[in-house]
Formats: C-alpha cells, sequence, structure tokens
C-alpha cells in the first residue's frame, strides 16, 4: 500500500462531509445510482455527471456483475448491457474521479467477487486513489469481511453494510458497528426495482437502526418518485434512488432524451428530500 | 482426514456465508433447526421412515460385468440411486429439507434446478407435505428438459423459465435466490447441491451421506472389501459428497468426481472447474472454485448435461481437490454419451447422462488400474429423463428415416477392447 495514499480511519471522507452539510440544511440527502458501463462508459459517466449537476449530493456507482442477485430486471438488464459492450473494473475508477471532480460524494456498489478477484488491498488502494469514498457492499456481510475491513481502514475507506428489515437486534449492532460512512437500510425484503409505495417495514426499520448507532442512514430499495422521496426523507438521512433512473437511460429514445429524462428526475427528487 | 473449518461452514479456507442482510436471519434460523433436528430422534425417524417407505432406500448395488469388459476389465459395481422414486439421489435431501421447512413453520418452497430431477425432487416432496411450490428453471433447460418441466407441473408445481444471462442453472439460483430474499419469512429455499452460503454445504450433504454410509457396507458384505475407487459425477457436487463422504477417512480408497468436459476443456466450452481454468471466488453465496474471468465475472459452462453445467462447485469439493483427497477430471460430452451408450447396451440400464460422465471415468480409470481393480460408481439418476436427448445424440429420433440398433452402433462403433463384448 502506498503510505501517500492512505489516511487514518478518522479522517472525513467526502462522504461524510456531504452527509453532514445534507443534515445542516436540515434535508436528506439524495444518493443516485447508475451503473458504469451502460449504455457505454463514456455516456454512462457523463450522466452521473449530469445526476451531480441535477442535484445528486452522492452518486453510487455500480460495478457490473454478472449475477447480481439483489438487483431487478431493470438494473439486471442495464449491467447485462454494459458488461456486453465490454465494461471493466478499472471503468469504475474513472466515474469515480469524474464523480469527486464534479463535487458529490463517490460510492461504488459491487458484489464482492470483482473486488476479490482483483485484489481486495489493489481495489481499495485504486479506488482512494480515484477520490472515491468507500463502498457499498450487498453480498459481503461483516462476518465475512475481515479483508475489506482491514483494506478500508488502511486506505481510509468508508464501507456501507446493508440492513434489513428481516436483521435481528444482534445483526443491527454488529452490523452498524462494522460500517462506516453510512448505513444502507433496505427499506423492503425484495430487491431493487421501483414499487408503488415504499415499503411500510423501511420507518421501522430506521428507527430500530437509529437506536443502536450514531451513523447516517440512508434508504434503498422501491424509491422512485419525488414523493416517495420527500415521505422517506421524512425519517432518514438519505435517499437512494436506483432503478427509477437507470430507467431513464434504458427507456430513452435516444442518448440525448435519456439523459435529459434523468436530469429531470434527479432534479425533482432533489425537491422531493427537502422536507 | 477431518475437514479444518477456519470460521463458519467453512471448508480450509473454503465456504462461508456471502449474502444479502436480508437472508442472513433466515440462514441462522436454518442452521438452528437443522442442528436440532439431526441430533432429534423423532426428526430422525420420521426422515428414516420416509427414505425406507417412499425413497425405496437402501437402494441396491449392482455389480455390471458386461459393462466392466469396456473398463480395462476391472470389476464395476453401481451404487443405484437411479432406482430412488423420482429417479435419482436428489431425493435424499430434498425429503430432508422439506421436513425442516415444516419444522421451521414455513408453508412454501422454492428451488432451482438444471436437469430438472432436483425440481421434480422438490415438486414430490412439496405434494407429499402440502407445501407450496415454485421451481425455477433456465429456459434452456425447460426446453432440453421438457418431460421434467411437464412432470413438475403434474405434481402441482409452478416451473417458472428463467430467461436472464446464460439461461441455464446459474441463472435459476439468482432467481430462486432473489425469489427468497423477498420471501423469505414463509419461504424456505430447498438448495439443490453442496454449495451456496453456510450451513447448505453441510447440510445437504449430511442428507446425501446415506449414500456413501449405504454402500460401503454394502460393498464389504456384498463384495468382500473396499474398492479401490469412488466414481461420481460432479455439478454442483451433492452425489459425489453424498457417496464420498463416509470414504474420505479410508485412505486406500482414490475418490474420482468426473466434471462435465463439454467440449474439450481446450475449446473453452465446458463445465470443467477443477481443469486448470477455474480460479477461488465467491458466486451464490459461497467462496470456491468458479469459472471467471481476469475480471471476476463468471463465465458461462457447457455441458450436453443440463445437470453438470454449473461454473461453480461446492466448497467441501474445492477444499478435497487441494489436500489432494478426491480427483478431479473432465469427461466430454462425447465420452460421457458413448458410456451412457454402453451401459444401456450392455447392462440395459440407462443412466442419467450426468451419471454417464462418473460411468465414462470408470473406463477410464478401469483402463488404468487393470483387472485387479474394484470401482464403485455412483449412479445418481436414471437416464428417463434424457431419452430425448440421446435420442437426438444419436439420431434415433424417426424423422423420416428408420432407425435400429445397428445404424446406432454404425453412427458411434464401439472400440472393441480385448475380448469386450462387440456390440
Amino acid at each position: 500500500m502506498s503510505e501517500s495514499v492512505a489516511s487514518p480511519p478518522s479522517a472525513k471522507t467526502r462522504l461524510t462531509q456531504v452527509l453532514a452539510e445534507a443534515k445542516a440544511q436540515d434535508r436528506a440527502a439524495l444518493v443516485g445510482y447508475l451503473p458504469v458501463g451502460y449504455p457505454d462508459v463514456d455516456i454512462s459517466i457523463e450522466a452521473m455527471v449530469a445526476m451531480v449537476e441535477a442535484g445528486a449530493d452522492i452518486v453510487e456507482i455500480g460495478l457490473p456483475y454478472t449475477d447480481p442477485l439483489m438487483d431487478g430486471p431493470v438494473i439486471q438488464a442495464a449491467v447485462t448491457g454494459a458488461l456486453a459492450g465490454g465494461v471493466h473494473v478499472a471503468d469504475v475508477f474513472r466515474a469515480a474521479r469524474a464523480v469527486a471532480d464534479a463535487g458529490a460524494a463517490a460510492v461504488v456498489m459491487t458484489y464482492w467477487n470483482p473486488v476479490l478477484r482483483y485484489g481486495v488491498d489493489r481495489f481499495a488502494a485504486d479506488l482512494r486513489a480515484a477520490g472515491a469514498s468507500g463502498l457499498v457492499t450487498p453480498d459481503l456481510v461483516p462476518d465475512e469481511a475481515a479483508e475489506w475491513i482491514a483494506a478500508s481502514d488502511a486506505h481510509g475507506l468508508d464501507r456501507i453494510f446493508l440492513v434489513a428489515p428481516s436483521s435481528t437486534p444482534e445483526r443491527l449492532i454488529s452490523t452498524t458497528a462494522a460500517g462506516r460512512g453510512f448505513v444502507y437500510a433496505a427499506s423492503l425484503m425484495g430487491v431493487t426495482g421501483a414499487r408503488d409505495s415504499v415499503g411500510s417495514q423501511a420507518q421501522a426499520l430506521v428507527e430500530r437502526t437509529r437506536a443502536v448507532t450514531d451513523l447516517p442512514i440512508c434508504v434503498g430499495l422501491g424509491v422512485s418518485t419525488p414523493g416517495q422521496a420527500h415521505e422517506v426523507a421524512g425519517f432518514a438521512d438519505g435517499v437512494i434512488v436506483g432503478s427509477a433512473l437507470v430507467r431513464c437511460l434504458v427507456d430513452a429514445t435516444d442518448i440525448q432524451d435519456g439523459l435529459s429524462q434523468l436530469r429531470s428526475l434527479t432534479r425533482e427528487l432533489a425537491q422531493g428530500v427537502r422536507r | 482426514m477431518t475437514t479444518p473449518t477456519t470460521g463458519l461452514g467453512r471448508f480450509g479456507a473454503y465456504g462461508g456465508r456471502y449474502v444479502p442482510e436480508a437472508l442472513v436471519s433466515a440462514l441462522q434460523e436454518l442452521d438452528e433447526c437443522r442442528s436440532k433436528a439431526m441430533s432429534d430422534p423423532a426428526f430422525l425417524g420420521e426422515l428414516a421412515a420416509l427414505q425406507r417407505s417412499y425413497t425405496g432406500r437402501p437402494s441396491i448395488i449392482t455389480e455390471v460385468p458386461r459393462f466392466a469388459q469396456h473398463c480395462g476389465g476391472a470389476r464395476v459395481v453401481l451404487k443405484r440411486e437411479d432406482l430412488n422414486h423420482t429417479g435419482s439421489h436428489k431425493i435424499n435431501n430434498v425429503l430432508g429439507q422439506a421436513l425442516l421447512t415444516k419444522r421451521m413453520g414455513k408453508t412454501r418452497v422454492i428451488a432451482e434446478t438444471g436437469a430438472g430431477q432436483h425440481g421434480v425432487a422438490t415438486a414430490t416432496a412439496a405434494a407429499l407435505l402440502g407445501l407450496d411450490c415454485v421451481v425455477y428453471m433456465g429456459r434452456v433447460d425447460t426446453e432440453r428438459q421438457a418431460l421434467n418441466v411437464a412432470r413438475m407441473r403434474l405434481l402441482g408445481a409452478q416451473v417458472v423459465p428463467v430467461d436472464h444471462g446464460s439461461r441455464t442453472l446459474k441463472d435459476a439460483v439468482n432467481e430462486a435466490f432473489r425469489d427468497w430474499v423477498a420471501n423469505v419469512d414463509h419461504t424456505h429455499y430447498v438448495l439443490g447441491t453442496v454449495t451456496g452460503p453456510y450451513p447448505f454445504p453441510e447440510m445437504v450433504r449430511d442428507f446425501h451421506r446415506i449414500i456413501g454410509v449405504e454402500a460401503r457396507q454394502q460393498m464389504l458384505d456384498e463384495i468382500g472389501r473396499l474398492p479401490d475407487a469412488v466414481l461420481a459425477c460432479v455439478g454442483g457436487g451433492s452425489n459425489a459428497m453424498g457417496i464420498f463422504h463416509r470414504f474420505i477417512d479410508d485412505a486406500d480408497v482414490r475418490l474420482i468426481g468426473l466434471e462435465g468436459g463439454g467440449e474439450g476443456v481446450a475449446t473453452g466450452r465446458h463445465a470443467a472447474r477443477f481443469s486448470g481454468q477455474a480460479t477461488p471466488g465467491v458466486l451464490h453465496g459461497a467462496f470456491t472454485y468458479v469459472l471467471q474471468d481476469d475480471e471476476g465475472q463468471t463465465v458461462e459452462s457447457h455441458s450436453v448435461s443440463a445437470g453438470l453445467d454449473y461454473p461453480s462447485v461446492g466448497p467441501e469439493h474445492a477444499f478435497l481437490h487441494d489436500a489432494g483427497r478426491a480427483e478431479y477430471y473432465p469427461v466430454t460430452d462425447d465420452e460421457a454419451m458413448e458410456a451412457f451408450r454402453l451401459l444401456s447396451q450392455t447392462e440395459g440400464i440407462l443412466p442419467a447422462i450426468e451419471s454417464a460422465h462418473a460411468l465414462a471415468g470408470a473406463m477410464r480409470i478401469g483402463r488404468e488400474l487393470g483387472p485387479d481393480a474394484l470401482l464403485l460408481v455412483n449412479l445418481s439418476g436414471r437416464g428417463d429423463k434424457d431419452v430425448h436427448t440421446a435420442a437426438r445424440w444419436f439420431g434415433l429420433l424417426d424423422d423420416g428415416v428408420a432407425a435400429d440398433p445397428v445404424s446406432v452402433s454404425a453412427a458411434a462403433p464401439v472400440e472393441a477392447e480385448g475380448e469386450g463384448v462387440q456390440l
């Protein structure tokens, strides 16, 4: 590891700053997810920057993976397209750099195997060097994360673990104790994808989680509309939107139309997270 | 030899629990339930009664001398899991998990299936115990295993074809996990092989362990000695772990797993995880050998056998491989189909194409070891489901050209083995 790149674990990441700024403004932060590489790498990065310009505080950059078992059909279609188009792991670092340069916090969402294959410490070093704040790991729970915990400590990165409505009180304590940056509260039992309503379990989960940690809590899964974002902002520190934003690109008639839809939805969601 | 554990559900470095948090409490509940059940005489008694009066256990062993003439003259004994109710070893595990489902108070089971045997077994157990049942199956597999799709539906199960990814077993597993995350409060995922997150690899092995327990005793009682080698096909690896496990401490008994070599390992179109092409990684909840590219993306596998067409393998196999306790070799589609034909025509037993890979392994190992060798082959399933595939392979379908046994032989001539049987 490079000493010049590593920061002490106590150093605040851009993610922590952004969440604190939103809190100071008495609003929730908006977290927008897009996979890198869809429809191609350059456009996906342009789309992420467009989201930042339209009001996203944090961009969750998806690293496409062949077996995304926490994702629903919209995101799976996009990541499958990205993989078919030849996206590479290194592209996620380019995307993180662009997001950070645009002024937002960049976190990468990845299933564990691509990181393992790349080399956990090497991945952490490159992520930090790219200006990213940390990782969201949907299939890596703290119980199996010793290597990642060591690498994220060494490189001063946040590690965002998920909690779910099924998490026991003991697991809420152990999972939040292992995490840093924010806690990703999965609002419902299910995979990614827009829902008509945010699960009623979301608020209860946030309350149960808040009782055991001081970390900010962001809610994801099923949030797609400005109204839902507003509702969730009433009880969470951040609102995570994925499939609805990805759909802007999937359903678009052409690239400019897609980017325009994406900007417009992001702007409305950014209004929505104001309380 | 015992399997060292270095953490939760680890076999050496392999195994673990790489899953969404949403599933962790269900896995903990399952682990607690099965731990108690496996030491509860009432549970074990109920399972044993079902094995005896429903599955038809113990399954017999059968010596196959005419087939053995194609195996260098070595003696060959088959463990007849093909005679189990539903036609394969799969029922052993499914009955155990279905009983656990009831014990956990859950009312619905889901399963994934490649060849359909696990799906049929799950649909059967669900019918028997009054559970709702949904089976996920890759679209490609629903087409090559159409008969089993019909069987599952007749048994009252809903079969859901999966159109994602490679549309085979791997993608059916992904879909089953997605369903489970959404419905875990009332649904148990009857995982069909010895992989997945802890406790599945250990639990599924323990339900299949009866194969090896019976076979070892039968070899001693009926043949008079232990075999020199135990052979089994390995997709995820459940039938192989089932028969291997009781022999692990018998140091003189070679344990040999046969993988789907597809069109040949060199072609890249195969399902051989232990032939230098797969590397350790995480897939479907376990750290084990995975066919993957340099960036950790899963590579699609290929095998004529839907049941072996899987890019990963159970973590205990990964451990046995690295420890040198078990050996794993690829068998090509051609070799497997030749063994399929030979067993059918020399012994009157149609094997599952999966099991035919183990038979092809016996032909190869028998020729290596010679006539003094004694081989035990796990005949994990019967070939009823594969009749269509085999008929197409050998050109037997009646599409205007009459086919008969002579033309079979002409299409794929048998290599005479010394004084072996000439078909």
